[in-house]
């Protein structure tokens, strides 16, 4: 990589030094991570105690991961050029799988597996809608974001569903156990799905044609890119996620609320674009993602111990979202 | 002669438009076919049915060296040896220019992972030995959004050259190109026929055409309006039969 930069005589940009150009490279990456360096620097100074104690640092790692993880596989989406509205209810949806099988067998390994296949059954319904029958996936998705919530509706008859037998099995203690009896381990499952996910946005032929798709379908198309197949994928690989998303949130509260996932919407997709993932698809990280799904977790968190009202976090994350967008595409422009 | 490519009795219909009406086109062995035609006359189309991007409408046949094509698709063209450079370029402009090079076709060590270090060292080769890029602030991590048309389109002629093709397709590549450009682009014609490989060269300007071509064919409305080989005719006598073709949709008037 610096060969042919001692093979050439210098350009302008170039000659600017290493740190301008890693700064260049990373000014997205590194204006999210300062946004998040002052909010957290703002809630230190208005609420120190809280701040300080590591209660408030557990508590966020339990409950961000409810939205952070389907952060992480949307942004695939928005980079593809689409967007799916639809997971808050899949997170329902699949939690219907597990309940069914469930009180069917009393496994709730068996339920677990129903969970993610019906997640998976989700994304698959999604992605055929927009590719095959060409429906733009903003409508087509809060079509069957109503749609999956009504089914579990009329399945559930709106009653939910104890879940206080799982606590003693291990999978409860592998998806929200504690770890060293301190560390919820819905944390760790956000950094490996995350993990996971960058590895095949960024080093897997299937990254590079979602970002080849979501640049220029036209010509990823001429090229041979199989671009319907890519966008499927990108939509199953949401709906699989979000129905484990569903599972976490309901054994954490050890509850399965038919209205759950309802309130993730804004924070989730609120994260993947404060993560600096373009509307227009073509470019967006996982990291930006990961990022910005712990800083509007840490809002929400900081405006409870602030003592502020639950009113004030509306407005502070429009500042907060606002800000951070102008600012990445501020330090954009002046490292051009 | 034998040939490399035969289209029989091929049409494409879009919905109420026949951008091709039954055309039998074919390009022989080290062959360079001149495609000439108006704007709208089914060139691209041609084009985009033998690289397997459309399918052509039930009837017609598709053969390669001889052998008839079915399911035919863009991996497949690729994978027999026809490159095309496209009209559009076909760039991705957020992208950086190695995987520009190597868009649908990524290099990829087990499993389908990228093989990013080859891909880069072969795109730095290729910028010295093939792009010619004067501009140092070009690197293979740059994105080509910000390249000159120029440069786009030594992107474009560099991945045909780059996977080796037994059929190079060049859709007006000359198209808003300076002088020392267009020369690259018809060099690069003229090097596929000493290769021993064949080309379709499609291009507006007959000047351009003329002293590359073997062989030239003249698409009008979507059908065969005529065709002849070089040695039959002069630049002159070529020009007097396009005007006729404009005005009559016939070669011989
Ligand atoms: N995907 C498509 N859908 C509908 N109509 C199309 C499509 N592609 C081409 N056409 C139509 O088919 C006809 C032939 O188009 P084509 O692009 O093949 O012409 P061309 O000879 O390449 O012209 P030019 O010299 O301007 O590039 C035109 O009338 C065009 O509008
Ligand atoms: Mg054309």
């Amino acid at each position: 990589m610096s060969s042919e930069e001692t093979a050439r005589p210098l350009s302008k940009s170039a000659q600017r030094g290493p740190v301008v150009r890693f700064l260049r490279k990373y000014a997205l990456q590194l204006g999210i991570f300062a946004v998040a360096l002052i909010v957290w620097v703002l809630f230190l100074i208005g609420a120190p105690r809280t701040f300080l104690s590591k209660e408030i640092y557990i508590s966020f790692m339990s409950t961000t991961p409810f939205f952070a993880l389907i952060a992480i596989p949307l942004t695939l989406v928005v980079i593809t050029g689409e967007i799916d509205l639809s997971f808050a209810s899949v997170m329902s949806f699949g939690m219907v799988g597990y309940d069914l099988v469930f009180v069917a067998t009393g496994s709730v390994w068996l339920g677990f597996f129903a969970c993610l296949a019906f997640g998976i059954a989700a994304g698959l319904i999604n992605g055929l809608i927009v590719v095959k029958f060409g429906v733009p996936s903003l409508v087509a998705t809060i079509g069957t974001w109503y749609l999956f919530r009504g089914v579990v509706l009329v399945i559930t008859n709106g009653a939910g569903l104890g879940l206080t037998e799982t606590t003693n099995t291990a999978l409860h203690d592998i998806i929200v156990g504690r770890a060293f009896g301190v560390i919820p381990m819905q944390f760790f499952w956000t950094i490996a799905i995350g993990a996971v996910i960058w590895f095949f946005l960024n080093r897997h032929r299937f990254g590079a044609h979602v970002y080849l798709t979501g640049d220029n379908i036209e010509s990823a198309r001429l090229m041979g890119v199989n671009v319907g197949r890519v966008k499927i994928l990108t939509f199953v690989i949401v709906g699989l996620v979000a129905a484990f998303a569903g599972f976490v949130v309901s054994t954490e509260l050890l509850f399965y609320w038919p209205t759950v996932g309802d309130g993730y919407q804004l924070t989730t997709i609120a994260s993947v674009f404060l993560g600096g993932t373009s509307v227009f698809g073509g470019t967006g990280t996982i990291f930006g993602t990961f990022v910005a799904s712990f800083i509007i977790g840490a809002i929400n968190a900081g405006i409870v111990a602030s003592g502020l009202t639950n009113f004030w976090t509306q407005l502070i994350y429009g500042l907060i979202i606002v800000a951070s967008v102008s600012l990445q595409t501020l330090i954009g422009r002046r490292l051009k | 002669m034998g040939y490399v490519l035969q289209l029989k009795n091929i049409s494409k219909t879009f919905g109420e438009v026949a951008a091709l009406h039954d055309v039998n086109f074919e390009v022989g062995d080290n062959e360079i076919v001149g495609l000439l035609g108006d704007n709208g006359a089914g060139k691209s189309t041609l084009v985009k049915i033998i690289t397997g991007y459309h399918q052509p409408d039930p009837g017609g046949e598709v053969l390669w060296k001889g052998k008839r094509l079915d399911h035919f698709s863009v991996a497949r063209a690729h994978a027999m040896g026809i490159e095309v450079v496209y009209q559009e370029r076909a760039l991705a402009d957020k992208q950086s220019l190695w995987r520009n090079i190597f868009m649908g076709r990524e290099l990829t060590t087990a499993g389908g992972k990228l093989d990013v270090r080859r891909m880069r060292a072969e795109t730095l080769k290729l910028m010295q030995s093939a792009m010619g890029f004067t501009s140092s602030a070009i690197t293979t991590e740059s994105t080509v959004k910000t390249f000159s048309g120029g440069e786009r389109q030594g992107v474009a002629i560099t991945r045909a050259l780059y996977f080796k093709a037994e059929l190079v397709i060049l859709d007006e590549p000359t198209m808003g190109l300076s002088l020392s450009e267009t020369k690259k682009a018809l060099d690069f014609v003229r090097s596929i026929r000493d290769a021993g490989k064949s080309a379709i060269f499609i291009d507006h300007n007959i000047f351009h055409v003329y002293p590359v071509a073997d062989r030239i064919v003249v698409l009008d409305r979507g059908t065969i309006a005529g065709q002849f080989l070089k040695n039959e005719l002069t630049l002159q006598e070529l020009t007097d039969r396009l005007y006729a073709v404009a005005k009559t949709g016939n070669l011989s008037y």
